[in-house]
């Protein structure tokens, strides 16, 4: 609640974008909460899918509609994600949700930071493959994957939203290195041709 | 380079996403144990060449402790399986003898 009395929330590096032979950018703030608790409990479904209007993704997916997603994170782990106009709605919604005290949620919302990676199917593909030892080809990372791993030294989540489209999301104390990166593996000239 | 599944959140990463944690099974000495026997909990370790048995985490991935069980000098990884246990399942040591023939480990063969 202490960003609703402190100054408005600033993005960690001002919506900084790259135009490369795919676009990186720092996507605007979105309200993030992670969620954990047993996930086949029935408050813990329902504060999620009450937030996002979403249905619950299974085990290595995100359920999306627009900035609005459920993301399996672990076995007893969700990130759930809204517009950041949102933000001080669903924390009353979640007061209000998780009472158990088996099930809780912390506002991560500043404490991360947001990337999206947009062009050709391919070579967005391409370049998260260079950063993350995942496998993102097309048949290993459908649309509505989502996989927690590391791009370069630090940890970071990689979902495909929609074909052509790849969002990452880290801590916002590495926003710079993994920016930085990002940018890059995206240089004109530096394409491999992984993905066709 | 090993290609771990962690069992936890069923991803199949390589070893740079995980974290290893040392040798499996080993008993924690409480209080009440003698020196040797503390000795032995704090610093015997086995270093074989073969098969091994270790704890694992999932540190850039779901966060999660689990076991597996390797070949120390191929990197073959012949199973993973869950953190709260003793012992392997009856099955990862079938494929391990299968594998394997005549190995041992600690008390395990
Ligand atoms: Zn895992």
């Amino acid at each position: 609640m202490s960003d609703l009395s402190g100054p408005a929330p600033v993005l960690a590096l001002g919506g900084a974008a790259f135009d490369g032979y795919v676009r990186v950018a720092e996507e605007p703030l979105r309200a993030m909460f992670t969620l954990r608790g047993d996930l086949s409990a029935k408050a813990l479904k329902n504060a999620a899918t009450g937030l996002a209007a979403v249905d619950m993704p299974g085990q290595g997916q995100v359920a999306l509609n627009g900035e609005h997603c459920i993301a399996w994170m672990s076995p007893d782990e969700l990130l759930v994600m809204t517009p950041w106009d949102e933000h001080a709605k669903a924390l009353g919604q979640l007061d209000a949700t998780l009472t158990d005290p088996a099930l809780n949620y912390t506002d991560v919302s500043q404490a991360r930071a947001l990337f999206s990676l947009s062009g050709p199917d391919g070579l967005v593909r391409e370049v998260a493959a260079k950063l993350a030892p995942v496998d993102l080809s097309p048949a290993a990372f459908p649309a509505g994957s989502f996989r927690r791993s590391r791009i370069g030294q630090v940890s970071a989540a990689i979902w495909m939203p929609a074909p052509g489209r790849i969002e990452v999301v880290c801590f916002r104390s590495v926003a710079d290195y993994v920016f930085t990166l990002l940018r890059d593996a995206a240089r004109p000239g530096s394409e491999v041709g992984l993905f066709g | 380079m090993l290609l771990l599944e962690c069992p936890c959140c069923g991803q199949r990463g390589e070893e740079t996403e995980f974290h290893c944690g040392g040798e499996a099974h080993i008993t924690r000495e409480g209080p009440g144990a003698d020196d040797a026997a503390f000795e032995n909990y704090m610093f015997e370790r086995v270093n074989p060449k073969g098969v091994h048995l270790e704890r694992w985490r999932h540190v850039h991935g779901c966060g999660k402790w689990f076991h597996a069980a390797r070949d120390s000098a191929t990197l073959e990884v012949f199973g993973t399986y869950a953190a709260a246990t003793h012992r392997p399942p009856e099955e990862l040591l079938e494929t391990i003898r299968a594998k394997r023939p005549g190995f041992k480990w600690r008390e395990l063969a």
